[in-house]
């Protein structure tokens, strides 16, 4: 039995383990198919506090794993399928989380499961998956040396991975399915900047080509409606995010996009990130659809452990 | 069994073994490769004398990872008899390679 189950382990899942395993809370953390969460996917991370140089995202996940392996934190590379909450004995309550292999009790559950990158949801996507489709140019770049891709979006992850994908492709194509950007200026400047990197607009993908691997895309123009096939060898995608929260429906209330609903701060007695199921608390980016930053996540995982560590000592568990 | 293998000697390791084995496509600098590890490690363990992992760095041997159409890692193959019969891509769990490996022993 542990006191603490923290499902993820990005910036908020090792936060607040650092802070239950620090209160002396006996805590596992489930790490999810993505250990080290979206920042393991990133290269230079230089908006996280206190490292005035940058620091690379694996690593600062490393970091923090260490930092909480020091209070004894129990990590399993596992990923849970399945949260419910039972009843043991006359009013005595906890939590059962199943994973692919095990089954893990505990008195109380943080979910900081994250986020995952989205696809468009084409057949022709997924049959190509891995090979020429990718949502992870820092990942699957180097395959691509010296061909042409494209990447699809108009936010700053598409720039970013834009100019990323320059240092390998000889030419990057930018699909957007919109006059504007939503990138901020730096980054769309970056990418407007490099003569490698070109801009399509007012364009959707409609299919992806390709028999064993990517040889073009289909894409239409929103304004004509006119269809044409455009060739690349490489197809990345950067159109955002979606929480993972699927295991938890019909458990634990979401909003109609799957981000976990919290209570709210609304009087000092509340617990912030307390989900509707009391003793489950939630944090980072399957909660925030609004800032998601790696400090943010840290920060909200940091209030769900204090939340957690109240919770039981009301409780006494 | 924990073996390193090369575009040199591919072909005597992997495609004439005589026993299944799973190939682990992998490089330095990708962080998911680094998650897998200690998950193939742990399998290696459970195998026993029954398979082989073979890790094939992919900036070393580009040519092994190009014939086989690598465009992502970790991609894993798992071969029996000198033929692919199961690929996967990304990270797994010990369980799905697992429940491969006992299908062929």
């Amino acid at each position: 039995m542990y006191d603490v189950i923290i499902l993820g382990s990005g910036p908020a899942g090792y936060t607040a383990a650092l802070y239950t395993s620090r209160a002396f809370l006996k805590t596992l953390v489930l790490t999810g198919k993505e250990a080290g969460g979206q920042l393991t996917t990133t290269s230079d991370v230089e908006n996280y506090p206190g490292f005035p140089k940058g620091i690379q995202g694996p690593e600062l996940m490393e970091e923090m794993k260490k930092q909480v392996e020091r209070f004894g934190t129990e990590i399993r590379l596992e990923t849970v399928v399945s949260l419910q909450s039972s009843v043991v004995s006359l009013g005595e309550k906890n939590f059962i989380i199943k994973t692919e292999s095990n089954k893990y009790q505990g008195k109380s559950v943080i979910i900081a499961s994250g986020a995952s990158a989205k696809y468009l949801g084409l057949p022709s996507e997924q049959r190509l998956m891995g090979k020429g489709v990718s949502a992870c140019a820092t990942c699957d770049g180097f395959f691509f040396k010296g061909k042409e891709v494209v990447v699809i979006g108009g936010g700053d992850t598409a720039m970013e991975e834009g100019t990323f994908l320059t240092r390998f492709a000889t030419k990057v194509t930018i699909i957007h399915r919109r006059e504007d950007f939503r990138a901020s200026p730096i980054m769309l400047d970056r990418a407007k900047k490099n003569p490698k990197i070109l801009f399509l607009t007012n364009k959707i993908v409609t299919e992806v080509l390709g028999e064993t691997s990517v040889t073009g895309v289909k894409l239409k123009d929103v304004k004509t409606n006119n269809e044409e096939e455009f060739a690349t060898q490489g197809f990345f995608l950067a159109i955002g995010h979606k929480p993972n929260t699927d295991f938890l429906k019909g458990i634990i209330d979401l909003d109609p996009k799957g981000y976990i609903y919290v209570k709210g701060i609304k009087t000092p007695h509340d617990a912030h990130t307390q989900t509707n199921v009391p003793g489950v608390f939630a944090a980072g980016d399957c909660v925030d659809f609004k800032y998601r930053q790696a400090v943010v996540a840290a920060g909200m995982g940091c209030m769900a452990a204090m939340d957690a560590q109240r919770w039981l000592e009301e409780q006494k568990l | 069994m924990h073996i390193t293998v090369t575009d040199q000697d591919f072909d005597s390791q992997v495609i004439r073994s005589d026993k299944p084995v799973l190939v682990d496509f992998w490089a330095v600098w990708c962080s998911p490769c680094r998650i897998q590890n200690p998950i193939l490690e742990d399998l290696d363990k459970d195998l026993g004398e029954n398979g082989v992992i073979a890790k094939l760095n992919v900036d070393e041997n580009p040519n092994t990872a190009m014939k086989f159409g690598v465009m992502s890692i970790p991609t894993l193959m798992l071969f029996k008899g000198g033929e692919v019969i199961k690929q996967w891509i990304g990270v797994q769990s010990k369980e799905t390679l697992k429940s491969e490996f006992d299908k062929l022993v």
